[in-house]
């Protein structure tokens, strides 16, 4: 059986999908964090499929996620701080109860 | 002659302006007044020494061989360029009678400001409130008049002519807290500003065709091999004139064209000069300060429509439909102030009707004068008389201002017996009320005489009727002077000085107006200013006939004025109750103001300025409202949507992608 790219980008479509799904539902910010992490990993997985499948003799894909990884990793430092932040302010990182910022 | 002097005589003014309005309040009051008076002082020498050089240096631009003065632009600096015809300029013309305007000008604008500085402050000493912004806006009256006489063009004579209406609103309104003042202002303003309204039209139409707004353009031949001097002549006014009957149009509703810009011109003029029927403001303008009425109401800004009508004096030659139109408005003006101001009770109102007859004197003047006749003697008459009217005139209103100083008040029943109080005061106002009467050898007596001359030589009924009104002219001034000075005087009261009279830097100036009255009919004027520059001699034209019958005229005005007034008796009260009718009328002023009023206020903001507003307020304020209340209800109905929540955020956002994702897919297939 030949593994073509449709094997690769279903796994990546359901990540995604959890990914939204957690990003939506759960009220743990860290939760939401991971969520997005799974999300952007989806997203880096089709990159290296498309790269692969369709260009392979360009390198472009790899190195777009490559790049992708280094942003999510400060991105991810970034927001656990901005968490940290929040939960000395407020004692609690629902998501759903820091609604300060509305109209 | 170079250029430095005439742009000094009219930087300094703008300057002292700008100096005295932005720095004023950071120094003393006294400060501030030297310094006014000081620039102007400076001025008035450089303009004497400008007059002196253009009537006596000789020079060949200001004299021909033949003896005929000439005029000469000084400078004329591009100011605004439009197009490559349309150029406004501003410059510098010298001829005789704006030579002869900078002598008038600064002698009283000088007196003025010397003199105010005594009468703005109480009798402890203590100066006014914005005694500083007084002299501010005495020095822009100044810049704005010396600017309109010396102006080359019709549009800087235009410009000039605003602002001197813009300085005496704003003087007007000095007392600004006082709402007559204030009401005052605007009246003189709005009146003025309605006239110039006809003044802009005509200029517009007589540059139009004439293709151009120099006034040696319009009326003055150049002059070979002088840069910038002309003479005036006739054949260029003709010229003027062939180019309105060449035109496409030569004839608007039964006038030429050419009558028609003339007239319009004539109705800023009849603005500016307070002419029936647009005289209304003047009298209200005594609210301002007394200095104010002698300097601009009397002596300078309201005889600047009679400098215009000889400033375009060939022009109207062209058209003698409007000379006669000037004549007549002139003769019904000069009439009808004389008459009201026989009855007032206020001293400067009668002043100010006073002035509206005198300066109505000039217009007929100019209106009679023809070549033909004297070589045009009317137009050298007004000229004079626009002299001596700004010396005895302004005479008159310092003295009455002097009065007003010691008594506090404008009328003449709280005066009564000040000759012994305030003798100074009292000699200079006999002096003025002789000139004004025109008793021989007092200045008012030759310039009236020639007026009355050139009348003659138009028409009999002219003279006559102007000889009426010189005869009320006495009348009312001798009125005036025996109802302050003579009668019985008021008991001083108890705790109070007697009436007394002013600190030198009053008195100064009555003085030097009162010797200048004594002796400026003896100066040579046929010589100086004629319509065309050619001098003639002044006695040879000299009517002894007509003088003869002035005279009798006068000082019979004078006789019925003393036995009527010169002690309280039943006399006067008889008159009045012998005309009743007559006497009410000319009281309120023949109800030209009621008049002004109910056509303003029952006929044009009724029909017009009412439906006006509520269209604005209905209309056009209910449209920008609707947007306004729309666009708030619209934000408060969708401001839930920023929750705060961001996972609604998120989902907001996922619904809308795919919805774009669905709509895209829709088109593609």
């Amino acid at each position: 059986m030949e593994i073509t790219a449709v094997y690769y980008l279903i796994p990546a479509l359901i990540m995604f999908c959890c990914g939204v799904y957690g990003f939506i539902t759960r009220k743990n910010m860290i939760a939401m964090l991971i969520s997005l992490e799974l999300m952007l990993n989806a997203v880096d997985i089709n990159f290296v499929v498309f790269n692969r499948f369709l260009y392979p003799e360009q390198m472009e894909g790899m190195f777009f996620t490559l790049f992708a990884i280094a942003i999510a990793a400060a991105e991810t430092a970034l927001a656990i701080a901005i968490i940290i932040n929040i939960f000395r302010a407020a004692k609690n990182i629902d998501v759903r109860s820091l609604n300060e910022m509305k109209f | 002659m170079e250029m430095t002097i005439p742009v000094l005589i009219l930087a300094i003014p703008l300057f002292m302006f700008l100096f005295l309005g932005l720095l004023g309040m950071k120094m003393s009051h006294k400060l501030a007044g030297t310094l006014g008076t000081l620039g102007m002082g400076t001025i008035l020498v450089l303009s004497y020494y400008t007059a002196f050089q253009y009537f006596f240096s000789g020079a060949p631009e200001f004299i021909n061989a033949a003896g005929e003065r000439l005029q000469y632009l000084v400078f004329d600096q591009t100011w605004l360029q439009f197009t490559e015809k349309l150029v406004i300029k501003v410059g510098f013309f010298l001829d005789p009678i704006s030579a002869m305007m900078l002598v008038v000008i600064t002698t009283i604008s000088f007196m003025v400001h010397l003199y105010s500085m005594g009468y703005m402050r109480d009798h402890h000493g203590v100066y006014e409130h914005g005694f500083q912004r007084f002299y501010a806006f005495l020095s822009l009256f100044s810049f704005s008049m010396l600017g309109l006489v010396v102006a080359p063009n019709i549009f800087q004579t235009y410009i000039f002519w605003e602002l001197v209406g813009a300085s005496s609103y704003l003087l007007i309104g000095f007392y600004y807290t006082k709402p007559s003042a204030v009401s005052a202002s605007k009246k003189a303003f709005i009146v003025t500003r309605f006239a110039d309204l006809g003044f802009l039209i005509g200029i517009l139409v007589l540059s139009y065709y004439g293709g151009t707004f120099n006034f040696a353009e319009l009326t003055s031949a150049p002059v070979e091999g002088l840069a910038g001097v002309s003479q005036v002549s006739l054949g260029t006014a003709e010229g003027i004139k062939a180019m309105f009957t060449n035109s496409a149009a030569p004839v608007f509703m039964g006038a030429s064209v050419l009558t028609w810009a003339l007239v319009l011109i004539f109705m800023g003029c009849m603005g500016k000069s307070a002419m029936m029927p647009l005289h209304i403001w003047l009298p209200d303008a005594m609210e301002g300060p007394t200095p104010v009425s002698a300097l601009i109401h009397a002596a300078t800004m309201v005889v600047a429509g009679v400098y215009l009508v000889a400033r375009l004096f060939p022009l109207y030659l062209m058209e003698t439909a409007a000379l006669d139109i000037i004549t007549v408005v002139g003769a019904l003006t000069a009439f009808y102030a004389a008459m009201v101001a026989c009855v007032q009770v206020d001293i400067k109102r009668v002043l100010a009707f006073s002035t509206i007859s005198q300066i109505a004197f000039m217009m007929v003047s100019l209106g009679v004068a023809r070549p033909e006749f004297h070589e045009g003697l009317g137009y050298m008459a007004s000229m004079f008389h626009l002299f001596t009217h700004a010396m005895f005139k302004a005479l008159l209103f310092l003295g009455a201002g002097a009065l007003i100083h010691a008594i506090g008040s404008n009328d003449y029943t709280a005066m009564h017996g000040l000759r012994k109080y305030m003798p100074i005061t009292h000699w200079t106002f006999l002096i003025g009320c002789l000139a004004i009467a025109g008793i021989i050898p007092f200045s008012g007596f030759f310039s009236k005489d020639e007026i009355l001359s050139s009348c003659l030589g138009y028409s009999w009924v002219a003279y006559l009727w102007m000889s009426l009104v010189a005869g009320m002219t006495a009348f009312y001034m001798f009125r005036l002077y025996y109802l302050i000075f003579w009668w019985k005087e008021h008991e001083t009261p108890e705790g109070h000085h007697a009436p007394h009279d002013q600190p030198w830097t009053m008195s100064l100036p009555l003085i030097f107006l009162a010797a200048v009255s004594c002796v400026a009919g003896f100066i040579p004027f046929g010589e100086l200013v004629s319509w065309n520059g050619h001098p003639y001699d002044f006695m040879a034209h000299f009517d002894w006939s007509v003088a003869a019958v002035s005279l009798c005229v006068a000082v019979a005005a004078i006789v019925l004025a003393t036995v009527m007034y010169r002690k309280e008796n039943p006399l006067p009260s008889k008159m009045r109750n012998a005309l009743p009718a007559l006497w009410t009328w000319c009281y309120h002023r023949f109800y030209w103001d009621e008049l002004y009023m109910f056509i303003t206020h029952s006929i044009i903001f009724r029909s017009v300025c009412r439906p006006l507003a509520w269209f604005d307020r209905h209309i056009i304020d209910g449209t920008m409202d609707a947007f306004a209340t729309v666009t708030n209800k619209v934000s408060e109905a969708i401001k839930p949507l920023q929750s705060g929540q961001i996972q609604m955020y998120v989902w907001y956002y996922l619904i809308g992608a795919l919805a774009l994702g669905v709509v895209t897919i829709l088109c593609l297939l």
